[in-house]
C-alpha cells in the first residue's frame, strides 16, 4: 500500500478506443486493482484491472481536458483515461509503475488471493493433474521406456522437473553425458508416447555442437530412442528452427548491412548475439545433430521464428487492429505485414510434420529448439492434441498444458513478464499456442470438448498471477516457493465451472472416427482471432452469441429434466405411479425458471461464474449488465460509435436530442426499438 | 428450339467424373437439351448426377492421347472434371455443353421444361402482390397512394405496374417526374417505418445534364415526400466527383439550391464490372492452395470484396440511422438505381424491419426489392466468377447483398429467421436455376415470356414446409428491435460457406452445424 499515493480520483473520463463515445467515473487504485467506476447511476459500469495485467502505463501531453493516460493491459485491453488535474494523473501514474513491476515473487497477487476455499479443498485442486498419471495412461512405464531418478534432484537439468522418462537403454552415464551437451542440459526425454505404434515424442534443447564437437554419450541416447521403436528403422530429428534467417525479417530487425551477410554461406561471421537461427547457433558452439554423426536419424528443419520475431510480429498486428477508423484493405494488408498467421502456419505446419510422422510412418520424433522450452513446447503439444483425443477434452488439454508448458519449463515468468525483468525475454509464445489451438477448434467444431472461452479464460490467468500454476519459470523454482502450500490452482477453478466452458457442438464419437486431426493450413483457413485480440473491444462482436444461446438451452433442459424427476418422485411418495414421462409438459410455473441460469456475457456471450465472487468482480463489469436485461440481450454499437462508423451525419446536422434508445446493457445500445 | 441439333453425341460409355468430396466414379455421360446427366451402376447401386448446363461457367478441354478432359468450372464455384475416352466425343460434348450452357432466349430455358410431381402450374406465382403490400400498411394510407400510371410498362419499363407515391401527386405529374429520371424510375416508397412515419424511397438520378435542367414537377415530389417534417437526405450510391461527371451525359444529382430542403450524401458503392472483376478475383484466390499466407492476404485484399461488402454494410448502415435515430426521410439511388440502390436500401430494411428478418420476410424483400424493382438478373448474371467471355452487362450485386446479409446474420444469429443454407441456394439459383423467379430482367420482361403462368416460382417453393424447415434458423428469436452491425474491418469476415464452400474443410463444419442445429431443435422441442 506504501506505493498508493492516490487512491481515488474523481471525474476521470474513459475514452472508446474506437469511436468519440466517453464515460466518466471515478478512478480508485487498490492494492490489487486498478478499478474504474461508471458515474452513471443506474447502470453504472466497473471495470477492474488486475496490476498484473498491465503491460504498460504511458502518459500523454496534457490536453485542454485533462491529462491522459493510457493503459496497455497483456489480456489485450486497452484503457485511455482523461483525468483532470495533471498531479492526480501523475500520482497514478507513478504508483501503477511501480505497482505493475514486482520485484519478487512474494509481491504476485497468487499469494494474497483468496477464494475461500478451505485447505482440503485447495490441496485437492493442486492434486487435480498428476503427471504419473498421464504418462500410465500412455501406456509408460512399460517394456521400452523406464522412469528414471536422475533428476530427482534437480541435479542434472534444473529446468526439468523431477520424474523423467528415458529408454530403458539410456544409463545414468549416457544421460549425464548427453545433458553435458545439451543446452541448459535439456537432454532427451519422453514426452509423448503414442502407444498403438509405440512412437515416441521426445524433446530437448540443442546439442552444443559447434561445427565439429561430438558426444557419444549424446549419440548412445539418439540410438537407445531409436532402439525402443521397432517400428521404425529411425528417429526424426525435428530443428523447430529456420535454416537460415528470412531474409525479410532480417531486415525488419536488423540494419541493411547486415542484410547482405546473411545467406547461409556466410552467416557464421554473424556476431553471436543475434542467435538467428540454427545455423547462426553453430558459430556459438551450439548447433544441430550432424547426420554423419548419428546413426538412423532424419534430420529436419521446420522454420518456426524465434521469440523476438514472434514479439514483434505480435506488437505489429496489435499496432494495425488497434488504428481508428481502419479501412479493409490497411486491415488486410496490416495482417499481411505483421507475418503474424504465417507464424501461426508454420507451428501448426510442424505440428502436423510431428504427427504425421508418428501416427503415418510410425517413427519416434525428437523435437528441439534452441532451449527446447519454447517452439519445442508449441510443436510437441500440438502435435499431442492431434494424435490423442484426449487432449482435446477439457481435463485432457489442462493435464497437456501442465506436462508440456508448467512441468517442462516453459519460462512463463520471462515470457508474460511476471516479475521486472528483461523485455527481450517477454514474447507471446504461450499466446501463440492458444491460439493454435484456437484454429484448430475452428476447423473441426465437434472435435474439443472446451469452447473458446476456455482458451481465453487461460490466457487471462497466464497473466493474472492470481494462481500459482504459471508462476516461475519451472519446477524447481516452483517448489522453492511453495507455491502448492501458498496459493490456489487454476485448474480448480475451471473445473468448479466447467459447464462454462463446453461445446455445445462437441461429439465424443468424433473421436473414434477421427483419432487423428488432420488441419488444412491452407492461408484461406487461418483466421484472425477477434475474440483474443479484441477481447474487451466490444463493438466489434457479434451481437448475440450461438454459444451462449446454445448452452443455455442445454442447461434449462437439463432444470427441466431434474424437475420432472423431482415430481416424479413426489408423485410416487404419495403413491401415485408417474404417468409415461412426457417431456413436454413440465408445470407451468417450472417453465419460467431457466431465465437466470442463462449464462452471464462476456463478448462471446461466454458465460461466467458468480461462484467467486473475487473473480466476478473483475469481469463483472459486462455481467452484471447482462442480468438487467436477459431477454433482450444484445450488444453492439452505440450510437456515437455508428456516427464513427457510417459517416458524417453529426457533422452535418448538428447534435440531435437522442431518440428512445433501448439501452440493453453497459450503456453501448445494440438494438433500438 | 432444336436442341437435337446440338448435340452430336449424346451419350458416351466409361466416363471418369471427378468432383470435391467424392471419390472418381466411372459411368455414362449423357447430354441432353439442359442437363449433364451422369450416371453410375456399380453392382446393384446406381448413381445419379445430374448438372444442370446453364450451371457451366466455363468449360477447359485438354486432349490427350486419344481421350479428352473436361473441366466444368460451375456457377455455384464447383470445379468437376470429365475424363472422356474417345477425342471425337469429347469435343463434340464440349461444343454442345459450349452451346447449351449459353442460351439466352429465355422461352428455351430450363425452367419453361421443368414440371416436378409435387407442384403445379396453377399454384399462385410470387409472393404478394403491390395491392396486398398497401393494404397491409394502413398508418400510412393517408399520406400515400398506390399508383397504377405504371400500368402498362408505359412510364417506367423496368417498374412493376403500381407503386407507392405521396398522395398528393397525381399520376399527370408522375409521367411528367418519370421523363426527368433515368430510365422513367422517378422516386417511388420502398419502405415505411411505422415509428416515426419517415419513408425510404428509391429512383434512378435525375436528368439534369450539364446544364442543370430542372423539373418542377420532381421537386414536387420530393417536396411531398417530406412534407412537414423539414428535411430530408438523398443517399447518392456514388462519389460526388462522379456524380458530378455524370452530367456530361445527360445524368445528374439533385442540386442543392433546387432541392433545399434535401442534404446528399455520397457514399461510393462499385458496381457493374469492378465489383465482376472483384468476384473473379476473390474466387480465383480461393482456388488457388499454393499460395503463402502473405500472398494470400494480399491477394484477398487486392480482391476488394471485402472492402465492397464493408461499403455497402455502411452505406446502410447510414440510411438506416438518417431514418431511425435522425427520423428523416431518404431517397437513395446511383444511376440507374437498378443495382447498388436496391443494395443498400434492402440492406436498410433489414436492419430496420423485424418483418424481414423472417424466412418469408426477406423472401417477400427479395420480391419487391429485387425482383419487382427491376434489377436486371438476366443480364447481371448470365457468367460468374470463372467465365472468359467478355464481360458485358454482369455484376454480382445479388451476391453481394447476400454476403452483407450473411454478415448480419452472423453478427445477430438469433435475429433472423433464415440461416445459410437459404443464402448458400439463393446464391445458386440467382445463376442457375429450375425456376423462373429469376429468368428475365424486370416484371414486364417475365410478363412478356410468360414466366409467371409456364414456370414454377423459386420462393412459393422454399415456403413449402418441408423447405421452410430446412432453410429456416432454429435459434430464431424475433426482435422488434433494429440491429445495427458493427462495420469494423475485424468484424467482417470472408464468408466460408460460399467462397470456400468445396474445399474439404467446408464438410467439417457444415457437419458442425448440421449438429448444432440438431441439438437446438432437440432442445427447444423438450422445453
Amino acid at each position: 500500500m506504501e506505493h498508493i499515493r492516490t487512491p481515488k480520483v474523481e471525474q476521470v473520463r474513459l475514452l472508446d478506443r474506437f469511436s468519440n463515445k466517453s464515460t466518466s467515473g471515478t478512478l480508485h487504485l487498490t492494492a490489487t486493482h486498478l478499478i474504474f467506476v461508471e458515474s452513471n447511476a443506474d447502470a453504472a459500469q466497473e471495470i477492474w484491472i488486475l496490476h498484473h495485467h498491465i503491460g504498460s502505463v504511458e502518459k500523454l501531453s496534457l490536453t485542454t481536458s485533462g491529462c491522459p493516460l493510457v493503459i496497455q493491459c497483456r489480456n489485450f485491453r486497452v484503457v485511455h483515461f482523461v483525468v483532470q488535474r495533471e498531479r492526480d494523473c501523475h500520482d497514478i501514474y507513478s504508483s501503477l509503475l511501480r505497482l505493475l513491476r514486482p520485484v519478487s515473487y512474494e509481491e504476485l497477487y497468487a499469494f494474497s488471493y483468496n477464494p475461500k476455499q478451505n485447505e482440503q479443498q485447495r490441496e485437492e485442486g493442486w492434486q487435480l493433474n498428476d503427471l504419473g498419471a498421464e504418462f500410465e495412461r500412455m501406456g509408460v512405464p512399460c517394456d521400452q521406456w523406464q522412469l528414471t531418478d536422475v533428476n530427482r534432484n534437480y541435479k542434472i537439468c534444473e529446468t526439468y522437473p523431477r520424474d523423467l522418462y528415458v529408454p530403458i537403454a539410456a544409463s545414468k552415464p549416457i544421460i549425464v553425458g548427453s545433458s553435458k551437451f545439451r543446452s541448459k542440459g535439456r537432454f532427451p526425454v519422453l514426452t509423448y508416447f503414442y502407444q498403438e505404434k509405440k512412437a515416441a515424442v521426445c524433446r530437448c534443447s540443442q546439442p552444443l555442437s559447434g561445427f565439429s564437437a561430438r558426444c557419444l554419450e549424446d549419440e548412445s541416447m539418439l540410438q537407445a530412442i531409436s532402439k525402443a521403436n521397432h517400428n521404425s528403422r529411425f528417429v526424426y530429428v525435428m530443428d523447430t528452427r529456420p535454416k537460415v534467417p528470412n531474409p525479410d525479417m532480417a531486415s525488419y530487425l536488423f540494419p541493411q548491412k547486415y542484410v547482405d551477410i546473411l545467406s547461409p554461406s556466410v552467416c557464421v561471421h554473424l556476431p553471436p548475439s543475434l542467435q538467428l537461427n540454427a545455423m547462426a547457433n553453430r558459430a556459438a558452439g551450439k548447433g544441430y545433430e550432424n547426420e554423419d554423426n548419428y546413426s538412423n536419424i532424419r534430420f529436419q528443419f521446420v522454420g518456426i521464428e524465434n521469440i523476438h520475431v514472434m514479439r514483434t510480429s505480435l506488437q505489429k498486428l496489435l499496432e494495425v487492429v488497434g488504428t481508428r477508423s481502419l479501412s479493409v484493405n490497411d486491415y488486410l494488408l496490416g495482417l499481411e505485414s505483421s507475418g503474424w498467421l504465417r507464424h501461426v502456419k508454420a507451428v501448426v505446419d510442424a505440428a502436423i510434420f510431428l504427427t504425421k510422422a508418428v501416427t503415418v510412418e510410425g517413427a519416434s520424433v525428437l523435437v528441439h529448439c534452441s532451449d527446447g522450452w519454447d517452439r519445442t513446447a508449441q510443436v510437441c503439444s500440438l502435435g499431442a492434441l492431434l494424435m490423442d483425443p484426449y487432449y482435446r477434452t477439457i481435463k485432457g488439454f489442462m493435464v497437456l498444458i501442465e506436462k508440456d508448458w508448467i512441468s517442462f519449463g516453459h519460462k512463463f515468468a520471462d515470457r508474460c513478464d511476471q516479475l521486472d525483468g528483461d523485455p527481450k525475454e517477454v514474447s507471446p509464445v504461450f499466446t501463440q499456442f492458444l491460439e493454435c489451438v484456437w484454429q484448430l477448434t475452428e476447423q473441426f467444431p465437434q472435435a474439443f470438448e472446451f469452447n473458446e472461452w476456455l482458451l481465453l479464460q487461460i490466457h487471462e490467468h497466464v497473466h493474472s498471477c492470481q494462481y500459482g500454476n504459471f508462476l516461475a519459470n519451472n519446477q524447481r523454482r516452483r517448489e522453492e516457493l511453495q507455491l502448492k502450500d501458498r496459493t490456489h490452482s487454476l485448474w480448480a477453478f475451471l473445473l468448479s465451472e466447467g459447464q462454462n466452458y463446453l461445446n455445445p457442438a462437441y461429439c465424443p464419437a468424433y473421436a473414434e472416427t477421427h483419432p487423428v486431426l488432420e488441419p488444412s493450413t491452407l492461408p484461406c483457413h487461418l483466421k484472425f482471432w477477434r475474440n483474443m485480440y479484441h477481447q474487451f473491444d466490444r463493438s466489434m462482436h457479434p451481437r448475440q452469441s450461438v454459444l451462449k444461446n446454445v448452452l443455455t438451452l442445454k442447461e434449462s433442459n437439463r432444470q427441466l429434466e431434474d424437475t420432472i424427476k423431482k415430481l416424479e418422485a413426489r408423485l410416487q411418495k404419495h403413491g401415485i405411479s408417474p404417468p409415461t414421462p412426457d417431456p413436454q409438459a413440465p408445470p407451468k410455473d417450472q417453465r419460467t425458471l431457466p431465465n437466470h441460469t442463462r449464462p452471464h456475457s462476456l463478448i462471446l456471450g461466454a458465460p461466467l461464474s458468480r461462484k467467486e465472487a473475487q473473480h466476478q468482480e473483475e469481469v463483472g463489469e459486462e455481467a452484471k449488465e447482462c442480468c438487467s436485461d436477459t431477454e433482450r440481450t444484445v450488444e453492439g454499437s452505440s450510437g456515437s460509435e455508428r456516427k464513427e462508423s457510417y459517416g458524417d451525419l453529426q457533422g452535418t446536422y448538428g447534435a440531435k436530442v437522442e431518440p428512445t434508445v433501448v439501452s440493453l446493457e453497459f450503456g453501448v445500445a445494440r438494438m433500438t426499438c | 428450339m432444336e436442341f437435337s441439333e446440338h448435340i452430336k453425341t449424346a451419350n458416351v460409355e466409361d466416363v471418369v467424373l471427378r468432383r470435391p468430396f467424392h471419390p472418381p466414379m466411372q459411368g455414362t455421360l449423357c447430354v441432353t437439351g439442359h442437363h449433364l446427366l451422369f450416371s453410375n451402376r456399380d453392382g446393384d447401386s446406381s448413381r445419379l448426377v445430374l448438372l444442370l448446363l446453364r450451371n457451366i461457367d466455363a468449360i477447359e478441354k485438354r486432349p490427350s492421347g486419344s481421350s479428352g478432359t473436361i473441366t466444368l468450372k460451375c456457377k455455384d464455384l464447383c470445379v468437376l472434371q470429365l475424363d472422356i475416352p474417345g477425342m471425337e466425343e469429347c469435343l463434340n460434348i464440349a461444343r454442345s455443353i459450349e452451346y447449351l450452357s449459353s442460351l439466352d432466349i429465355v422461352s428455351d430455358m430450363y425452367p419453361f421444361f421443368y414440371r416436378p410431381l409435387k407442384l403445379s402450374l396453377q399454384d399462385q406465382w410470387g409472393l404478394s402482390s403491390a395491392e396486398q403490400n398497401y393494404a397491409q400498411m394502413e398508418e400510412l394510407q393517408d399520406r400515400w397512394r398506390l399508383s397504377h400510371v405504371n400500368k402498362d410498362y408505359s412510364v417506367c419499363p423496368s417498374y412493376p405496374p403500381a407503386v407507392i407515391v405521396p398522395h398528393s401527386i397525381d399520376d399527370e405529374t408522375l409521367v411528367k417526374v418519370a421523363k426527368f429520371r433515368q430510365g422513367g424510375r422517378f422516386p417511388v416508397l420502398c419502405y415505411y417505418h411505422r415509428k416515426n412515419g419517415m419513408v425510404i424511397m428509391r429512383s434512378s438520378q435525375p436528368l439534369t445534364g450539364a446544364n442543370r435542367k430542372r423539373c418542377r414537377e420532381d421537386e414536387l415530389l420530393l417536396q411531398a415526400v417530406i412534407d412537414g417534417s423539414g428535411l430530408g437526405y438523398i443517399i447518392d450510391t456514388r462519389s460526388n466527383q462522379q456524380a458530378q461527371q455524370a452530367r456530361m451525359t445527360g445524368g445528374g444529382f439533385e442540386s442543392k439550391s433546387s432541392y433545399s430542403c434535401w442534404k446528399r450524401l455520397h457514399r461510393q458503392l462499385e458496381r457493374g464490372k469492378v465489383l465482376q472483376e472483384s468476384l473473379i478475383k476473390l474466387v480465383e484466390a480461393c482456388g488457388d492452395h499454393s499460395h503463402s499466407v502473405d500472398r494470400w492476404l494480399s491477394k484477398l485484399e487486392n480482391s476488394k470484396w471485402l472492402s465492397h461488402v464493408h461499403t455497402a454494410l455502411a452505406t446502410a448502415g447510414l440510411l438506416a440511422e438518417c431514418v431511425e435515430r435522425d427520423g428523416h426521410s431518404v431517397l437513395v439511388h446511383g444511376s440507374e438505381g437498378t443495382d447498388t440502390t436496391l443494395l443498400v436500401s434492402s440492406l436498410a430494411q433489414l436492419i430496420l424491419d423485424p418483418k424481414t428478418r423472417t424466412l418469408a420476410g426477406f423472401l417477400g424483400l427479395l420480391e419487391r426489392e429485387w425482383l419487382l424493382a427491376g434489377h436486371p438478373f438476366q443480364q447481371r448474371c448470365a457468367h460468374s466468377a470463372y467465365s472468359h467471355a467478355r464481360l458485358r452487362l454482369e455484376a454480382p450485386v445479388f451476391v453481394l447483398l447476400l454476403d452483407c446479409v450473411w454478415q448480419l446474420a452472423r453478427q445477430f444469429p438469433l435475429a433472423m429467421g433464415f440461416s445459410e443454407p437459404l443464402l448458400l441456394r439463393l446464391a445458386m439459383e440467382v445463376y442457375a436455376s429450375d425456376y423462373g423467379t429469376f429468368l428475365c430482367n424486370s416484371d414486364q420482361e417475365r410478363c412478356a415470356a410468360g414466366v409467371k403462368e409456364r414456370t414454377h416460382c423459386l420462393f412459393q417453393f422454399l415456403l413449402k414446409p418441408s423447405e421452410r424447415e430446412r432453410y429456416s434458423n432454429p435459434l430464431y428469436e424475433p426482435t422488434e428491435l433494429a440491429i445495427w452491425p458493427s462495420v469494423q474491418p475485424q468484424s467482417l469476415q470472408l464468408w466460408r460457406g460460399l467462397f470456400l464452400r468445396w474445399t474439404q474443410h467446408a464438410v467439417h463444419l457444415e457437419k458442425a452445424q448440421e449438429e448444432l442445429r440438431n441439438l437446438v431443435i432437440e432442445c427447444r422441442g423438450a422445453s
